[in-house]
């Protein structure tokens, strides 16, 4: 009895949200929670794994699968799903992680439930669970019924939290069998143009909406987000009009965040970002409009003109 | 090129989100309908190819007979043919709306098929990947930059600081995100050709799937009222002691 996990790296380690999704696979409480890698076997964060429960790692090394081929990696997983007898096998709700798990769904025909905050075993082929829909504006209650449950965690409402004693862990290399056609489609990799893509792990992300007034109006957000560690994000409006590039949206149909801090400012706070921003820990807006929705999400608030608060913040921290 | 767009009509939600009382789906007495941003972008985006390399653009949607609403809409921005797989109220799941759209991208030979990430309603993330292996086709998902030639595609999306290319030999299934494009306003000869387009029908079986809908639920709140720290520069202050407090400023 096996529940399988693919982890995703950050740089050297695990990334957050996959350590998001090894907390709820270990609450199912099968006596053993593998993790999938795809990564040689040197770089393994073993003791990083064995902090979150995980017994096992099977490792896919580069010579037997390079770079990133989305049915590919499912063709592993569905492998190793027979091998070990897994009774569930997930993965973070990342792009990657939907997508792999989505493959994983069509080879083997069984269903695929994504973004879960809940996953309970209910006896012999039956898992209830806790989904978002409308990017978790909603919660489904759902039953699935599934020889293995396939499932993805979301990135913003789960909490990676280490287990009480940690594992001792087996490593494991797994050659894979993989036909030439689950690698027709494979990533070739080159950095980004622009930076920015760190939005979804920001501690501290400044928010700027359709009171910033314009493309030239960001500088201040700019200084503010480098004095606090942090990055900008924006609104849909934002984008739509073309004042910043859409990968700054934060929203539904743009990147989830989970900062510490998301400092709105000038953002009404449509329920399509709040969608992207519930994640923060803490939420600050800083609105000329008392009756804004944004500030019944936020825990403080400015009544004010962006153009004047951010400057005189950004000179009081200066100061400091 | 000939190409199918996937569309859903969803409702338009604004300022909040309601579920009826059963807790069978969303409250839409007060609400308009629409498609989802990245399925918008799908349109414009199929649009785009045709107006550059030629062939014609096919809009299909699985939905209630109300649907033929978005399906107008596509039509007005370009799209030339129109097709409604017509439910009979109930939810169809992802399996079985992969199915569906199979059946008619096997009976009419599209090159590409294009399809939003993710329902906005439901966000299954994985009706483009189901119907890709239905057809035997290959698929990349979240796309932000497609180009084409005769022969293939090659499609570009972001993922951690990383610029990820797939190249894709056609015929190919693609799903889209917002920002892929800035899609266009409908014209008034648009408009006028949308309304007259004949829509074409079929009624796709339903099939029970494992994973069932019990209830849906706003989330327990978090709605409160927050803080009010002060008005204008003036309140700075108390906003750099809060933020010294929350362990922002370490």
């Amino acid at each position: 009895m096996t529940v399988l996990c693919l982890v995703e790296f950050d740089g050297a380690g695990p990334a957050d949200a996959s350590l998001r999704a090894l907390t709820l696979g270990r609450s199912l409480g099968d006596p053993s929670l593998g993790a999938v890698v795809f990564a040689d076997s040197d770089s393994v964060p073993a003791s990083a794994l064995a902090d979150y429960g995980v017994t096992d790692v099977y490792v896919i090394e580069p010579g037997t699968l390079e770079g990133y081929a989305p049915q590919a990696w499912a063709r592993v997983l569905a492998g190793l799903a027979t091998e070990t007898g897994a009774t569930a096998v997930l993965a973070a709700g990342t792009d990657r992680g939907n997508e792999v798990l989505a493959h994983l769904g069509a080879i083997t025909g069984l269903p695929m439930a994504a973004n879960c905050t809940l996953v309970t075993p209910d006896g012999g082929q039956t898992h209830r669970l806790v989904r978002h829909r409308w990017a978790g504006l909603l919660l489904e209650e759902a039953v699935m019924e599934a020889p293995i449950a396939l499932f993805t965690v979301t990135t913003d409402a789960v909490s990676a939290v280490s287990a009480e004693t940690a594992e001792t862990i087996q490593v494991h290399v797994y050659k894979a069998e993989v036909a030439e056609a689950d690698l027709v489609v494979r990533a070739a990799e080159s950095p980004a143009s622009a930076g920015g893509a760190s939005l979804a792990t920001a501690r501290v992300v400044v928010g700027g909406g359709r009171g910033v007034g314009g493309a030239d109006g960001f500088a201040p957000l700019e200084e503010l987000a480098d004095l606090l560690g942090g990055v900008v994000g924006v609104s849909r409006v934002v984008t739509s009009e073309g004042w910043r590039p859409h990968r700054q949206q934060v929203g539904q149909t743009g990147t989830k965040i989970t900062p510490e801090l998301y400092l709105a400012c000038g953002i009404s706070g449509a329920i399509q970002h709040i969608a992207g921003c519930a994640g923060a820990k803490h939420i600050i807006a800083i609105n000329t409009d008392p009756g804004a929705p944004i500030l019944a999400h936020a825990d403080y608030a400015i009544i004010g003109d962006l153009h004047q608060v951010i400057p005189a913040l950004v000179e009081a921290l200066r100061a400091r | 090129m000939e190409i199918l767009v996937c569309v859903k009509r969803v409702p338009t939600v604004g300022g909040t989100i309601a579920v009826t009382p059963d807790g069978q789906e969303v409250d839409t007495r007060m609400s308009g309908f629409s498609i989802s941003p990245h399925e918008e972008c799908a349109v414009e985006e199929a649009v785009q190819i045709t107006e550059r390399a030629g062939g014609s653009v096919s809009v299909l949607t699985l939905g209630p007979e109300a649907a033929i609403e978005q399906l107008r809409g596509a039509l007005a921005l370009g799209a030339g043919r129109a097709v409604l797989l017509e439910t009979d109220g109930r939810e169809f799941g992802p399996i079985a709306t992969a199915a569906a759209i199979a059946a008619e991208v096997r009976d009419h030979g599209y090159d590409l098929v294009l399809l939003g990430n993710e329902a906005a309603d439901t966000g299954d993330y994985q009706v483009g990947i189901r119907l890709a292996h239905e057809l035997g086709w290959p698929v990349a998902t979240g796309i932000k930059n497609l180009s084409t030639s005769a022969d293939g595609v090659v499609a570009r999306r972001e993922y951690r600081g990383v610029e990820e290319a797939y190249e894709l030999p056609l015929p190919a299934v693609i799903t889209v995100k917002e920002g892929i494009n800035l899609p266009r306003y409908p014209s008034l000869p648009g408009r006028l050709r949308a309304k007259r387009a004949p829509v074409d029908r079929s009624s796709p079986a339903w099939a029970a799937e494992g994973l069932r809908k019990e209830t849906l639920r706003v989330p327990a709140s978090s709605k409160h009222q927050a803080h009010v720290l002060g008005d204008g520069a003036d309140a700075v202050p108390e906003l750099v002691r809060v933020l010294d407090e929350l362990g922002i400023l370490t």
